[in-house]
């Protein structure tokens, strides 16, 4: 190791936290038992405490109603109607209840219970969704769409934050997921248009993304570039080169290379009818029910294969995989290039389902939010999805908020999902470990 | 039934630019051996294993097994052939289960490529019977003691196949009780008919277990011996001279105390307590030697009392002046000499001068400097001073510090730290990574700063080191600190220690010992000399209160280990 970058100034000695890594340092604490800090309590408090004055004593006295069967389901059931400042008192107790639990765990040191942080936050959302609602001018709002056009919204969260689960996993930070999404949207777009396919527009993006992701991984890996760099690099690059052809190629002949036209969206019968549930699982188009496939398969796949415990050995510790004879770079490699394919495929999503056409920027920095919901989903598939999910419902909300009409100005309704990005990543996830050798390139010695 | 191989490395060199590692290196591991390679730091040895393995190619040379010349592109043929390694840094992953490490490369996997890791469970359950490893399958690594740990990578390589075990440097981070434990492991596995290749600098270890050793010097072997031979003439093969491992120590004269801590605590920033309400003094012309395995508080300890840690509570009295709050420049300027316990990271700076590493602490002080300029020809006039008096090997003073010896560097550091006027003399792992004809020199040192009237802590997790060079020793265990005790207190007892159990815990212990742990003790220095050692060999009263709790895993192992010893 050597000494020279870290040492600034002669005869002023280092702060230990400004040393590189030592192996020994590497070694489990002297005291083992982690102490119980204050954070999670303090944080539901303040919150249950901001729900009882805000949601509770000065909420709306109006009746929040909240549909949930659509015209089209085979089984109609009744609205839910709830008067909005009884249920805001009652949800902020529970609120204030869960908050007093969490303090007396911790003065008696024992952990909190993981369902805790889980249910708080549900009890939040839904008083704050009927706050919303109550004090609305039309007090009315159908939580089928509402749900519906969350998952649809986090479509390409989902497909992100499943590319950077698989690249972390393996060891290497991928921040070019916008790039990709941007990538795939582009290529979707015009290889659509020009085969009049859009079946093939979405496996292009794919081959897309995986381009887009091999610069990553060649200059990451083979020439061990800094790979936050090359990230940031390939979103202005991507981000200038879709945006100069657009106006230059498309803008010029959109009848030829920007009308790629849409997938269509395929129907189940029956079970599409399902309240609620129908429209999110059963009425999708190609690329949402590959959403949910892509979910489960990354998921099998890095936690019950042969395939995923190397991928994971890998990004954990790839000197040990080395050594038993695991190829660390190609597995890097690979596993970068098939996380560009599907953060492609998450990219095909706009040209090719949410509108017919691409236009500068799409993505418009889905790809930085799925990077947070793969922090916050704990770089596994299924935490992933479910972050991406609650982005797509913030996302949706203050969409659907601003139309019903609320006093809260619709500017701090676009907030929202930022601001559920801070609270969830700082009080509620708690200590999240990222891959221990994510970002650090592997040079044999 | 149990498939034997010959292991032949035929003038194997491994070259690395113009430095040759390993120079025409001969050696054969005969079935059924522990081989024992015998080098200081530095000498080839880790090159030469690591050429076994498969993660060097050669220059040039050749490796045989059975007779038969092999070629190794990477580990997966080496273990191919039947050979496994055991890094002296595991190569583990600390998140992943036990079933999951060993799984790890050789899966057995269903129809589709799904892990079938019930029967590596299988497999593990059978080995940890056998060698009564008591391993649990489903622990996670960053949740067991590091014995387990290597316990985890022995059954790695033996779910392998492994009919050749290369165990590198195994024993420095273990505890004295652990090593000897390793050692009844070694011997087991041979008898199972699997080769030891044992990689130490260590000589009490490689006489205790060895069949043959060879000695590596500066790449080359110079030379085989039996494990008979005495300490002194294994180390003057080792480092190519007479060498005298007994320090010639004068009896501490102690006058009065001038260092005193009191109730020190110092949190991480994860909120432990990784040194947890301590209070110990040195007296002037005393030695004191923190003793502990490594990570159990000492590096904070030294940190807290040089000023560079945050959150420490206590008190720190020098001369009845609080350091406790002072920046680091004043805690030096108070006169404590500080040798950091990773010299490459924290003592020097490798692209450095000699010279200018030499006057670090001191580069703003007359003569060195005048106002804002430096006086080049001083600094290097102190360091031809520096260089003689401390015998660092090297032509010149204006050489870059990165280029020296473990040794020669780690010279540099104390001939900074002690050529000013001390009050306090702290150093930590004084000698790690030093050749042994340098550890002899960096000893007499630190006696001759005792002698000279300093309060001098040594910090080691070396028990020869500590036992050599301590008038008291002190015990740090998680953070607290077990007991002090003094000198000529017996290895075993300090070994308990280490592993926490109080002054009076770890006398009872030790002197109602097992005959078994007796025998695996008795290759002890017969030179070191410690009036107190004839404690440890009292078989006349096994007392049954020896089952004492810390020395669990030690206690099941051997009773797991007796049925099968014979098979």
């Amino acid at each position: 190791m050597s000494t020279t970058a870290t040492s600034p100034v002669p005869g002023k000695p280092l702060k230990p936290q400004q040393r590189p890594p030592h192996p020994d340092r590497n070694r489990k604490p002297a005291v083992s038992a982690k102490p119980v800090t204050w954070k999670l309590p303090v944080t539901l408090l303040v919150l249950a405490v901001v729900a009882f004055i805000v949601f509770g004593l000065l909420g709306p006295h109006g009746t929040a109603k909240f549909g949930i069967s659509s015209g089209g389901d085979f089984f109609q059931l009744p609205a839910i109607e709830v008067p909005a400042y009884l249920a805001g008192i009652v949800l902020s107790v529970i609120m204030l209840g869960l908050a007093g639990y969490a303090m007396v765990l911790k003065t008696k040191n024992v952990r909190p219970p993981r369902w805790l942080p889980v249910v708080f936050t549900v009890l939040f959302v839904v008083s704050f969704l009927i706050w919303v609602v109550g004090g609305a001018r039309t007090p009315s709002i159908s939580l089928a769409g509402l749900i519906a056009g969350s998952v649809t919204l986090a479509v390409p969260i989902v497909f992100g934050s499943l590319s950077g689960v698989l690249c972390e996993r393996a060891g290497v930070v991928n921040i070019a997921i916008e790039g990709q999404l941007l990538g795939g949207a582009f290529t979707a777009a015009i290889v659509a248009s020009l085969t009049d396919n859009p079946y093939l527009g979405l496996l292009a993006a794919a081959v897309a993304g995986a381009l887009v992701s091999m610069v990553l991984a060649v200059f990451s890996i083979k020439y061990v570039v800094n790979q936050i760099i090359v990230g940031v690099v390939l979103n202005v690059l991507i981000s200038g080169l879709t945006g100069f052809l657009f106006s230059t190629v498309m803008q010029a002949n959109k009848e030829m290379f920007n009308s790629p036209g849409r997938l269509p969206i395929i129907e189940i019968p029956v079970l599409s009818s399902i309240p609620v549930l129908g429209p999110i699982l059963f009425k999708q188009s190609v690329v949402g029910y590959l959403m949910y496939v892509a979910v489960i398969v990354v998921w099998i796949g890095l936690f019950k294969t042969k395939w995923g415990l190397r991928v994971r050995a890998v990004g954990e510790h790839p000197q040990a995989a080395d050594t038993l004879g695991i190829k660390v770079n190609a597995t890097r490699f690979w596993n970068v290039t098939l996380g560009g394919a599907v953060a492609g495929i998450g990219g095909s999503f706009f040209t090719l389902v949410a509108i017919d056409s691409f236009t500068k920027e799409i993505s418009g920095g889905r790809g930085f939010i799925a990077l947070a919901a793969m922090i916050l989903g704990r770089w596994n598939p299924i935490g992933a999805f479910f972050a991406a999910l609650l982005f797509g419902f913030a996302d949706n909300l203050q969409s659907i908020v601003t139309i019903i009409g609320t006093p809260v100005p619709s500017q701090f309704m676009a907030m929202l999902p930022y601001l559920v990005t801070v609270f969830a990543v700082a009080g509620l996830v708690g200590r999240s470990r990222p891959p221990a050798a994510d970002g650090i390139p592997y040079v044999k010695g | 039934m149990v498939r034997v191989l010959k292991l032949e490395l035929k003038g194997i060199t491994k070259r690395f630019g113009s430095l040759v590692a390993n120079d025409h290196i001969d050696v054969v591991v005969e079935p059924g051996q522990i081989h024992c390679l015998l080098g200081e730091n530095g000498a080839g040895k880790s090159t030469l294993m690591n050429v076994l393995y498969g993660l060097y190619e050669p220059t040039e040379g050749q490796i045989l097994v059975d007779n038969k010349p092999v070629t190794f592109r990477g580990p997966g043929d080496a273990m191919a052939a039947g050979i496994g390694m055991v890094h002296q840094h595991f190569m583990l992953v600390p998140v992943f289960t036990v079933a999951e490490n060993v799984a790890l490369g050789a899966e057995t996997t269903t129809a589709g490529g799904f892990l079938n890791l019930d029967d590596t469970r299988r497999k593990i359950q059978e080995i940890s019977d056998r060698y009564g490893f008591d391993v649990d399958p489903d622990a996670l690594i960053e949740d067991l003691p590091v014995g387990v740990q290597q316990r985890v990578e022995i059954i790695k390589a033996l779910v392998r196949d492994a009919k050749v075990l290369i165990l590198d440097e195994p024993t420095a981070v273990l505890t004295p009780q652990d090593t000897d434990e390793l050692l009844d492991i070694m011997r087991q596995l041979k008898s199972h008919g699997t080769s030891i290749v044992f990689i130490s600098h260590k000589l009490r270890e490689v006489k205790a277990v060895s069949d043959t050793i060879t000695v590596i010097r500066r790449g080359k072997v110079v030379g085989t011996a039996d494990p008979g031979a005495s300490t002194t003439e294994l180390a003057s093969m080792m480092v190519g001279r007479a060498v005298n491992l007994t320090l010639d120590k004068s009896p501490a004269k102690p006058q009065e105390t001038t260092f005193e801590v009191k109730d020190l605590t110092v949190i991480a920033p994860s909120g432990q307590h990784v040194v947890d309400g301590i209070s110990f003094d040195i007296a002037r012309g005393e030695i004191l030697a923190i003793a502990g395995v490594q990570g159990n508080g000492q590096t904070e300890l030294t940190e807290a009392i040089l000023g560079l840690q945050d959150r420490v509570h206590g008190s720190i009295l020098l001369d009845g002046e609080e350091l406790l709050g002072r920046s680091v420049k004043e805690v030096l300027n108070a006169g404590v000499g500080f040798v950091p316990e990773d010299r490459s990271v924290d003592g020097l700076i490798g692209t450095f001068s000699i010279a200018e590493n030499l006057i670090l602490d001191r580069y703003d002080q007359a003569p060195f400097a005048k106002g804002i300029s430096m006086s080049p020809a001083k600094v290097l006039e102190n360091a031809m001073t520096r260089i003689d008096e401390f015998d660092v090997r090297t032509p010149s003073g204006s050489l870059a510090a990165g280029t020296l010896s473990g040794g020669n560097q780690q010279k540099v550091v104390m001939a900074r730290e002690l050529s000013r006027p001390l009050r306090l003399f702290i150093a930590s792992q004084p000698t790690r990574g030093v050749d042994v004809g340098s550890i002899e020199f960096l000893h007499k040192r630190i006696v001759a700063e005792r002698d000279h009237g300093t309060p001098v802590m040594i910090v080691s997790t070396e028990l020869d080191e500590v036992i050599d060079l301590a008038d008291r020793i002190a015990v740090l265990y998680k953070g607290k600190l077990v007991g002090i005790v003094p000198a000529g207190t017996g290895r075993g007892v300090l070994g308990l220690m280490m592993a926490g159990l109080s002054p009076e815990d770890a006398h009872g212990d030790t002197a109602g010992s097992h005959p078994a742990r007796a025998t695996a003790e008795t290759p002890a220095e017969p030179q070191t000399g410690n009036p107190a050692e004839p404690q440890t060999g009292n078989p006349a009263e096994p007392q049954a209160t020896n089952q004492a709790t810390a020395a669990q895993p030690a206690q099941e192992f051997r009773s797991g280990a007796v049925g099968d010893d014979h098979e």
